[in-house]
């Protein structure tokens, strides 16, 4: 591994960009299914039935996961673009990293 | 590509990501909270149903998620793909793409 990949600050860029390709190929299905809604409320319960598989709600999990990611990433590049916090880079690194595990945590525990 | 409309790309791409950022963090407290005991129809649709308060809030999200996602999307395109200015034409089809997708799902669940 290279020294530029071997940084927080690369993984931190990789993760957000990763995350916000799995979030726009995601948005389209999810705006497909809860347009079912057009159709009646039983369209709408029919879709929702079949993400109850174990498969889709691991989906839904990664998904919240990768969510809340790019919102901690997009917050930590907001951040150094317009604060004077460059210092501060590990920090909102980690918790980027933290607050993206806790959200995933809390949604796998209510689903 | 001029230097004005990459320096207007840029900042349209900041606004939308704080816009979003609040968004996400009131649609990930949202999912949270919806998830518990199971997620249907009937308890989604008498959240927004005739809401104008989520209607507004959710046709918001939709059009700075079309923005920030197209503009994403366009930046991956040149850098990873090599698609030069062909790019930023994708990206203006997924954006509208998006905004006609979204807006339809909103109208779905709160008309």
């Amino acid at each position: 591994m290279s020294v530029a990949r071997n940084h927080p600050a690369w993984w931190a860029f990789m993760v957000h960009r990763v995350t916000g390709i799995a979030l726009a190929l995601f948005l389209p299905a999810h705006f497909w299914l809860l347009a079912s809604a057009l159709e009646g409320e039983a369209a709408l319960e029919n879709k929702l039935r079949w993400t109850e598989q174990p498969l889709v709600i691991a989906g839904e999990w990664l998904l919240v996961i990768a969510l809340a990611a790019h919102l901690a990433g997009g917050l930590r590049v907001l951040a150094l673009e317009f604060l004077p916090w460059r210092d501060w880079q590990k920090t909102l690194a980690a918790l980027a990293a933290g607050f993206a595990l806790a959200a995933g945590l809390a949604f796998a525990l209510a689903r | 590509m001029s230097a004005r409309f990459q320096a207007r790309l840029w900042v349209a791409q900041r606004v939308t990501a704080m816009i979003l950022a609040f968004c996400v963090v009131v649609h990930l407290a949202t999912i949270i909270l919806a998830v518990r005991g199971g997620l249907t129809a009937a308890e989604i649709l008498a959240r927004t149903q005739g809401s104008m308060a989520w209607g507004a809030f959710y046709a918001t999200f939709v059009v700075a998620v079309a923005i920030h996602g197209g503009i994403g999307l366009r930046t991956i395109g040149i850098e990873w793909l090599g698609m030069g200015r062909a790019a930023g034409w994708v990206a203006a089809l997924v954006s509208a793409s998006l905004v006609v997708l979204g807006l339809r799902a909103v109208v779905a669940v709160v008309a």
